[in-house]
């Protein structure tokens, strides 16, 4: 593969339109497939991720949104298909491994240990160290300073970072989890259903890091269920249903109400309705649902501005 | 960008320089108060008093220092102990373990009349091989620490006791007195150091210098990091690159390494081991650990924590002596301080928590 020798800073320096497709993705996926056992929890996903640019993996509860990105996070290995991260062909073995080609992952559970300090989950796993041989130690004041720092740029500002992290809000701790893989230099940065648990002025200030993430140059995965959260910090959209791909779209060829009507399924919406009647007692959620079947049919009009 | 147009109104819901007043200052004092090890050092201090209060002889050098050798030799093994509670494990086989290990030595120094230090090299790598097939059976298997560490001790109790009685024809180890190098081996690992005119052990010396390095490594290196991320919560430590792995067998064989200490201690303190004993010593290890904040189920708790729990334990053990009451109390008073003072950290936590 003759992509190999194209370097991607080069091929992107001054690209302004973000929808050209450049020949070497930053982490690019095709045919990608995974079961476990006789379970296809995956099967023929194609996407793309590049600098500067945010691609949004919709889909509802086992559509395989997890499956995907533990794929990318190295926590799994995909079965069928190819992983290419900037043109070489890549099958990760390990968290470390996905990190080391430099894809960070910000878990659901954010993967912060709630016991400890601040500053000790910021830097676990890649600490800073002084000193040689057997008597090398941690540079506790320096790991500090650049957590207190780097979260002050984030817009939190903290005082004590000796603090146990399970003492911060959901939204500081998903701010603390991005600031961390933004500091360690991630180039593609997977947000796995980040605003999920949050209010709403909380979401706000999440899809701002993610804007601001995105500003600095990398690559962001986000992954919701959420399409009022996805569309207007999103570059490509990918849907997912049943760990299948039902869609994959740049944000110049859907709008907000396609790429929600394609999230509800107008299909399943109808079914809905349908076990409504036959359950009968339900009369206010069945017009809620028909209504919402009709809103779908027809998504020229402005629909119904029920999330999905 | 025009999609952001969608987005609540910025910097306003920024958590500026709000977060100050939410966070607010702890004092020192709070910030002691915060640390694992507190309920246990004001029991100590409470304990040290009582008995300082009913004995003349409590305070007394010597008696403090054997209450400071009994303590050694419930603190080497806390050592390791509170390290792999904070990496969230328990170890169950360290009681016999430590037997093992004196076991190893003396049999196979004595069988083949060897230097009394090939035995001790040798129960070394036995000691390390038994924390690493406890780990990696442990990380294989994904099975409760409690199921595997129980596994082992059976295991041991009985390899103990037949192996003893196979290779020695007793249920004691044969005398290991007269081989090479059992003088050298008394003088390092059993032998005592004048201060000021007390003689004292030099486990507790061992103890000291274990307690040192184990703070050193839990709070200021990276694997110290690590033990407390496995322990506090191993997917997120995984998920984050720390090899979980590694490190839960690495404890395991620093518990090895500590029973491998006491059990050269053991032998060498006379020249001869019992196969039955150690039986129950485990949890004795573990109760000092938990007395010393160490949270039971993992991510919390100090080295000084654990040695502190010891000392406590080796006060009330000696302490009753010099009281002059039966010792037949100890282990009730033993129930009692584990009790209380768990009762007392986790107060003290959750009131410096809430500060």
């Amino acid at each position: 593969m003759n992509a190999k020798q194209i370097d991607q800073q080069t091929l992107l320096r001054d690209e302004k339109d973000p929808l050209t497709h450049t020949p070497v993705h930053l982490l690019s996926l095709d045919g990608v497939g995974k079961h476990y056992g006789n379970i296809i929890a995956l099967r023929d996903v194609t996407m793309a991720v590049d600098n500067g640019r945010v691609t949004c993996v919709l889909g509802d509860n086992g559509a395989g949104k997890s499956t995907l990105i533990k794929i990318i996070a190295g926590l799994h290995q995909h079965d069928e298909g190819t992983l290419h991260v900037m043109g070489d062909e890549r099958k990760f073995n390990s968290p470390r491994d996905a990190l080391d080609a430099g894809i960070a992952t910000v878990y659901q559970d954010l993967a912060v240990v709630p016991l400890m300090p601040i500053w000790r989950n910021f830097f676990l796993g890649s600490e800073l160290t002084t000193g040689f041989g057997p008597f090398k130690s941690m540079d506790v004041q320096k790991m500090k300073d650049i957590t207190l720092k780097e979260l002050a740029a984030m817009g939190i500002d903290l005082r004590d970072v000796e603090q146990p992290i399970g003492q911060l809000s959901g939204g500081e701790r998903q701010c603390v989890a991005i600031a961390r893989a933004v500091y360690f230099g991630a180039k593609v940065l997977i947000l796995d259903e980040p605003t999920a648990a949050l209010g709403v002025k909380q979401s706000g200030v999440v899809l701002r890091y993610i804007l601001q993430a995105r500003d600095r140059g990398l690559g962001v995965i986000f992954i919701t269920h959420n399409p009022h959260h996805a569309f207007p910090v999103g570059d490509r959209f990918l849907l997912l249903k049943r760990g299948k791909s039902i869609g994959y779209y740049d944000k110049k060829d859907i709008t907000l109400d396609e790429l929600t009507a394609q999230m509800a399924g107008g299909a399943e919406l109808a079914e809905l309705a349908h076990e409504l009647e036959q359950l009968g007692g339900h009369t206010e959620a069945l017009k809620e649902v028909k209504a919402e079947v009709a809103g779908v049919a027809d998504t020229s009009k402005e629909s119904s501005p029920r999330h999905a | 960008m025009a999609s952001t147009a969608t987005l609540p109104p910025a910097p306003a819901s920024a958590p500026g320089p709000r977060g100050d007043e939410r966070i607010g200052r702890r004092s020192p004092v709070q910030k002691f108060l915060a640390r694992p090890e507190v309920g246990a050092l004001v029991g100590a201090v409470v304990l040290f008093i009582f008995f300082a209060s009913v004995s003349q002889t409590f305070t007394q050098p010597n008696a403090l220092a054997t209450v400071l050798y009994g303590s050694s030799t419930i603190g080497i093994m806390a050592v390791g102990v509170s390290l792999l509670m904070i990496g969230g494990e328990f170890d169950l086989s360290t009681g016999v373990a430590v037997i093992s290990s004196a076991l190893t030595a003396s049999l196979f120094s004595w069988n083949f009349s060897l230097n009394a230090w090939v035995g001790v090299v040798l129960a070394l790598v036995v000691s390390l091989g038994i924390g690493f097939i406890n780990g990696w059976i442990l990380v294989k298997t994904k099975l409760p620490s409690f199921i595997v560490t129980l596994a082992t001790f059976l295991m041991l109790t009985g390899l103990n006791l037949a192996l003893t009685r196979l290779i020695g024809g007793s249920v004691s180890s044969p005398s290991i007195s007269k081989l090479d190098g059992f003088d050298s081996a008394h003088a390092v690992f059993a032998s005592s150091i004048s201060i000021g005119g007390v003689e004292v052990k030099i486990t507790v010396f061992f103890w000291i210098v274990l307690v040192l390095i184990a703070s050193w490594v839990l709070l200021r290196t990276k694997v110290g990091n690590w033990i407390f991320a496995v322990g506090g919560d191993a997917n997120a430590a995984r998920a984050v690159g720390v090899p979980v792995t590694k490190t839960k067998i690495g404890l395991f064989m620093a518990v090895g390494f500590c029973g491998w200490l006491l059990g050269m201690h053991n032998l060498f303190a006379f020249d001869a081991v019992q196969s039955g004993e150690g039986v129950g010593n485990e949890f004795l290890y573990i109760i000092a650990a938990v007395i010393g904040g160490c949270l039971l189920t993992g991510g919390y708790g100090s080295a000084v924590g654990g040695a502190i729990g010891a000392f406590i334990f080796g006060m009330a053990n000696k302490g009753i002596v010099y009281a002059q009451w039966n010792p037949d109390w100890f282990k009730f008073f033993l129930g009692l301080m584990l009790l209380l003072a768990t009762i007392v950290n986790l107060i003290v936590k959750r009131r410096a928590e809430l500060k």
